[in-house]
């Protein structure tokens, strides 16, 4: 109990006293989602780094799953295991997806936030989310 | 205790249990990922019972109001007949009641359906000649504007069934069709908002439809329509345009030539690059494409790129089937 509360008391040194709300709600949950969907689509398609791995593909179907990889890494509900993002991503990593291919992903995610207009250590806490799934994404 | 319909089967749901559990768990296979309402891989459409708002969030307003839900989160009240969305249709008979060349390939058809038969304009039908031989074409009618239901069907090099409908349908002649399906249509509401419609060739079809629909529903910010066709006599309902055009002052026609010969008050280049270079900025605006695959796939990313919403832009691609 006492080695319990000194730890909390260490993290809230550290990071601040976490509020009670989850990182989901104090984002706006599913409207944020909403919100930043199109803006960090957009930059995606736009960002000559890793627009070819979005070429030919169904817009709609992959905006839907942008919503689905927003809503996790926002911290919302979500159902996906790191096998799911193997296996999601596997014929990208053929076509050379990289670790430079995953910060670009991360850069326009944080970009997005700031577009609209999150606080700096709620996007930190979501690149955080992003950055835990990285070794999946990219087979290892 | 709620009952969920399915390829005329029932299905008891259980206590907390959505559409998709409940049916997978019968040995249906329902396609799904994320399973928490997000993704819509699990799409399926209610062909009768309304289903639960919550069901529906996250989707387009034209899906909704066609039906679609997200099988995942579905808990209905109430009991549901539901279709994956390719098996939504509804078989009917319809009598051809006249048919009318537009163009020098372009027909149109009136088929007057012999069953009550709900539909939008844009939406579409496929017409029957006969089990293998099944074609998809949208519809240019709008249910309280016209009597019968209106099809532009485009004369393709050996269409097996574009040339039956041109060589060997006659008047009074009886026709399955099945449907209607699709999404691409106009939804009431927000009639402020600017409307960009963009068509190739018989792609004017659902966009005449969409185009009267929102003008007789006093759609009131800017409505422009560009048609385009390689020459002038791929281009046709002209004259409709252009009365349409003197009747309400927020709509504009925009005929568009690809080819070298272009008359005064044609504009020139390709519509859907004439339709950009006119409307650089598309944020806040409802975009209907239609017609030729390649066209309405580079489209969809350039308006989107060039500010409008995905929600916001809805198509129908005319691919063409060698069956």
């Amino acid at each position: 109990m006492a080695e319990k509360q000194t730890l909390a008391t260490w993290y809230d040194e550290k990071y601040g006293k976490m509020p009670n709300a989850s990182l989901f709600e104090q984002l706006g949950g599913t409207a944020a989602v909403d919100a930043a969907v199109d803006i960090f689509y957009r930059k995606v398609l736009g960002d000559d780094r890793i627009n070819r791995f979005f070429e030919g593909v169904d817009m709609e179907k992959q905006a839907a799953k942008q919503k689905a990889f927003l809503t996790m890494a926002f911290g919302g509900p979500h159902n996906y295991t790191g096998q799911d993002m193997r296996k999601g991503h596997a014929h990208l990593v053929k076509q050379g997806l990289n670790d430079g291919h995953f910060d670009a992903v991360v850069e326009n995610l944080g970009a997005t936030l700031k577009e609209l207009g999150v606080a700096g250590n709620l996007i930190g806490q979501v690149a955080a989310i992003a950055e835990s799934t990285r070794n999946d994404v990219l087979g290892r | 205790m709620t009952n969920i319909h399915y390829d005329n089967k029932r299905y008891e749901l259980a206590e907390n249990q959505s559409v998709l559990d409940c049916l997978n768990g019968h040995g249906v296979p329902v396609p799904y990922s994320c399973r928490v309402g997000v993704c819509q891989t699990c799409l399926m459409c209610a062909k009768s019972g309304t289903p639960p708002a919550a069901a529906q969030a996250g989707l387009k307003d034209s899906l909704k109001l066609s039906g679609h839900f997200l099988a995942c989160v579905c808990q209905p009240t109430e009991d549901l007949d539901v279709a994956l969305p390719d098996d939504a249709l509804l078989s009917a008979h319809a009598i051809v009641h006249n048919l009318e060349l537009l163009s020098h390939d372009i027909m149109r058809v009136e088929l007057e359906c012999l069953s009550s038969f709900d539909y939008r304009a844009g939406q579409f039908i496929n017409l029957v000649r006969d089990s293998s031989h099944v074609r998809s074409y949208s519809i240019a009618s709008v249910p309280r504007l016209d009597k019968y239901i209106h099809l532009h069907v485009r004369r393709l090099p050996h269409g097996r069934v574009s040339g039956w409908i041109h060589e060997a349908l006659s008047i009074g002649q009886q026709a399955e069709i099945r449907g209607p399906a699709g999404d691409c249509i106009y939804v009431p509401g927000k009639p402020e908002q600017a409307l960009l419609l963009i068509g190739t060739g018989s792609g004017l079809a659902p966009l005449y439809g969409i185009l009267r629909d929102a003008l007789d529903q006093g759609h009131q910010g800017p409505v422009r329509l560009f048609h385009g066709s390689r020459d002038l006599h791929g281009l046709y309902l002209m004259e409709e345009l252009r009365e349409l055009e003197s009747r309400f002052p927020n709509f504009t026609y925009h005929p568009c030539l690809s080819g070298s010969e272009v008359p005064d008050g044609f504009t020139a280049g390709r519509v859907h690059e004439a339709a950009l270079r006119e409307i650089p900025e598309l944020k806040g605006w409802r975009i209907f494409l239609c017609g030729h695959p390649e066209m309405v796939k580079m489209t969809r990313k350039k308006a989107f790129l060039a500010g409008a919403s995905l929600q916001a832009i809805h198509a129908d691609a005319f691919n063409v089937s060698h069956a």
